[in-house]
């Protein structure tokens, strides 16, 4: 039984405007059987963060093709993508870069 | 698992996995190859000799604000100077705030700053009136076409009016890939046979332009920005939605996701291409009205103008270059032109002499593919 985990979500580069503007949340994970890991926060997210078009944030079991996702300020695919699984105080940073430059 | 060493330093965590080469590093360790990689670009390539007076497009956007942070550092060691240009399209709900993140960034950089606005320089015509005038197409965004052309004018103005002599954008391999796959969709010839290379000299008396960023990939511009805690303006313009290259865009990340190289191997193989003898477009003049490059009578920012001012904006949207004509069936011929009005030394001038683009074009634009 996974205990609950306290961990900072963030958003940037415009992906903020699907969560009402707003770029940090301070986030509890409630116990539960499996570790919480990446694809399990972003249902999570899905059910209780997103606040509109999920298909600009979500596609599938994953994010949208172009949002970048940062653990720590490291990209998640040095550490296992969907499967990276969350520490207590993890921080979060999904950086949308679908937007003129 | 835990995030591996720094193959540079060795003593931090790395913070990333370079696409080319595999290598991690740290964002530090980044940041610097990143900024070795411009300097590379710029100087193998000699785009900004020492002494240059270099105009940044400035759009207060991830690109050019990195573009901008970037050559601010490389600066004393090219011996260049660099001047901000930024240009304010007269878009509503969108470009001001762009432009209050640039005029924030100047203010940081201690770097000038000047803003050329089409309304001024296009006799009163923003972004929001094209829209309205160009608008119930039913298709993608015409807008989007005047913009990017005026948008080059308005940018070469700024760069006039602030002495430079070479002109940077922002754009990335993304952005290059994107523009080639455009190109190839719409069947532009001319575009193509142009678009190769890391900018152009400068014809016709243009400012030589070139893209510092070209071989940088969106992800590590917007790591850049990140790790250099950058503050730029991420919001979509509002008409970019409906814009033709939303589909570019789209099929590119399909294909990124299949293969990741996916950006930097279209941009390879269309500096690559040679185009049949049939489709090379003809040697450029000087647009009988501003002197600008063009291969028509008028150059495209004067042609979409004036089709502006006739109430005819499709006028001068057509496949770029291809005044020897498109591959495959021959286009129907233009309605004969109307006879020119009796010469009368007495009277007023007439009307539009015959032969003027108008009825040329009008033949070739009701195939225009947009």
């Amino acid at each position: 039984m996974a205990a609950p985990l306290s961990v900072e979500v963030e958003f940037g580069g415009g992906a903020e405007l699907l969560f009402d503007g707003v770029k940090k949340h301070q986030v509890t994970l409630p116990g539960q059987e499996e570790p919480w890991d990446i694809r399990s926060l972003l249902v999570w997210i899905k059910k209780n963060l997103l606040k509109e078009r999920p298909e600009l944030f979500i596609q599938g079991d994953s994010v949208r093709p172009g949002i970048l996702v940062l653990v720590n300020d490291a990209d998640w695919e040095l550490l296992g993508e969907l499967d990276y699984q969350l520490q207590d105080q993890d921080s979060i940073l999904f950086i949308s870069t679908l937007h003129g430059g | 698992m835990p995030a591996p060493q720094c193959s540079s330093c060795h003593a931090a965590r790395a913070a990333l996995r370079r696409p080319r080469s595999g290598q991690a590093l740290c964002g530090a360790c980044f940041c610097t190859a990143f900024e070795a990689e411009v300097l590379h670009t710029v100087q193998a390539g000699r785009l900004l000799p020492p002494g240059a007076v270099v105009a940044v497009g400035a759009s207060g956007g991830k690109d050019s604000t990195v573009l901008a942070h970037v050559l601010r550092e490389l600066a004393p060691r090219l011996g260049v100077s660099l001047r901000l240009v930024a240009v304010d399209e007269g878009i509503g709900g969108y470009r001001d705030a762009a432009l209050a993140a640039v005029r924030r960034q100047a203010a940081l950089w201690d770097l000038p700053l000047t803003v050329v606005a089409y309304a001024d320089l296009f006799g009163g015509w923003t972004m929001d009136a094209v829209a309205r005038s160009t608008a119930g197409s039913g298709r993608s965004r015409a807008c989007c076409t005047f913009c990017g052309v005026l948008r080059r004018r308005a940018l070469e103005e700024g760069a006039r009016l602030v002495g430079a002599t070479h002109i940077v954008t922002g754009h990335n391999a993304d952005d290059m890939a994107e523009t080639v796959l455009m190109n190839f969709l719409r069947g532009d010839a001319g575009r193509l046979a142009r678009g190769g290379g890391l900018g152009s000299r400068g014809e016709g008396g243009a400012l030589p332009r070139c893209r510092p960023l070209q071989l940088a990939s969106q992800k590590e511009v917007v790591l850049y920005a990140h790790f250099r805690r950058l503050d730029y303006f991420s919001e979509e313009c509002v008409y970019a939605p409906e814009a033709f290259r939303g589909h570019a865009r789209h099929l590119l990340k399909l294909l990124e996701a299949a293969r990741p190289s996916a950006a930097l191997d279209l941009v390879h193989s269309a500096e690559r291409l040679a185009l049949a003898p049939a489709a090379r477009p003809p040697p450029p003049g000087a647009c009988s009205r501003c002197g600008a490059l063009a291969s028509r009578a008028l150059c495209q920012a004067c042609a979409l103008l004036d089709g502006l001012q006739r109430g005819r904006p499709r006028l001068a949207i057509g496949k770029g270059r291809d005044a020897d004509g498109p591959p495959g069936p021959p286009p129907p011929p233009p309605p004969p032109p109307p006879p020119p009005p009796p010469r009368d030394p007495g009277s007023a001038p007439g009307p539009a002499a015959a032969g003027e683009c108008g009825a040329a074009c009008e033949g070739r634009c009701a195939q225009a593919s947009l």
